[in-house]
């Protein structure tokens, strides 16, 4: 559609609101993987109130805005086990490279991070592929 | 204070990942597929988060944060096997899938069971990633 990138420009603006708001307030960078992973791993317990915070304004705000947004539809697949190799990968990955595509995508570059542009570059470049593969070549996806 | 910036700042990630259609996996993997039906939204969203952020980065010279502490010191730019094997198997998945860890979150309430099943995957995954990043440490060590 013809507005969609208007509304990701909108959308993008508010997410980079979303981390100058953490970064300038509470002086973290805003990286969901790292957010999540220290939870989940133990590293960030001391911290965990921020981060629960922070997950629950994630998870419940999008919820709370959903019936004046109607038009949304996640056309998530079907197969599960696509779902959970996909799951699976995208937690080890994050863990090791430190971060997505919030905290080096978004936070990194925009802080000029080497690391940030490299991971971004490369995540994009192995998504790229993953997707070429299996949806034109396997047809699984 | 900190808790409650920490909920503003993931309700406006959350609203932001809405609307900008990133919750929809068929837009992050047509931006992915060059060979398809290419979707330009996700380089909109990109551009337009850098933005703000990198005026917040400047705001952050010469000041403290808000809620007291210290901004995080710009990490030495060393790149390492980790980053790198880490964001390829990271963008394995991103394709896979069409999700990735902040997506999956802002929809978890609307994504039906598939939703649960990849944030479920994804926590083990990040609970195994210290032993094994250890453990690969030790079999090839990094220099």
């Amino acid at each position: 559609m013809e507005q969609d990138w208007i509304m990701g420009l909108i959308g993008g603006l508010l997410i980079g609101l979303a981390g100058a708001v953490y970064l300038l307030a509470n002086g973290r960078i805003m990286g969901a993987s790292g957010i999540i992973g220290g939870l989940v791993d133990g590293s960030g317990w001391s911290t965990a109130k921020e981060r629960i915070a922070f997950l629950g304004g994630l998870i419940l705000f999008p919820a709370v805005l959903l019936p004046i947004y109607t038009e949304v539809d996640t056309h998530l697949t079907n197969n599960l086990w696509v779902i959970a190799a996909a799951g699976i990968l995208v937690g080890v990955g994050t863990r090791f490279a430190n971060g997505c595509t919030s905290g080096h995508g978004v936070c990194g570059i925009s802080r000029l991070s080497l690391r940030g542009i490299v991971a971004t570059v490369m995540y994009i470049l192995a998504g790229g592929l993953t997707v070429v593969f299996f949806r034109h070549m396997l047809g699984v996806i | 204070m900190r808790t409650i910036f920490a909920l503003i700042s993931g309700a406006l990630f959350g609203a932001g990942l809405l609307v900008s259609g990133m919750v929809d996996t068929a837009k992050v993997q047509g931006w992915l597929d060059v060979f398809g039906d290419w979707d330009p939204t996700l380089a909109f969203v990109m551009g337009g988060a850098i933005v703000p952020m990198a005026i917040a980065w400047q705001l952050t010279r010469g000041r403290k944060p808000l809620a007291g502490g210290e901004f995080p010191p710009k990490p030495e730019a060393r790149l390492g096997r980790n980053l790198v094997l880490g964001s390829v198997l990271f963008g394995m998945g991103w394709g896979l899938a069409g999700l990735c860890p902040g997506p999956s979150m802002a929809s978890l309430t609307f994504n039906g069971i598939g939703g649960v099943v990849f944030v479920g995957a994804m926590a083990l995954g990040m609970f195994a990633a210290p032993s094994l990043r250890a453990r690969l440490d030790r079999a090839v060590p990094a220099e």
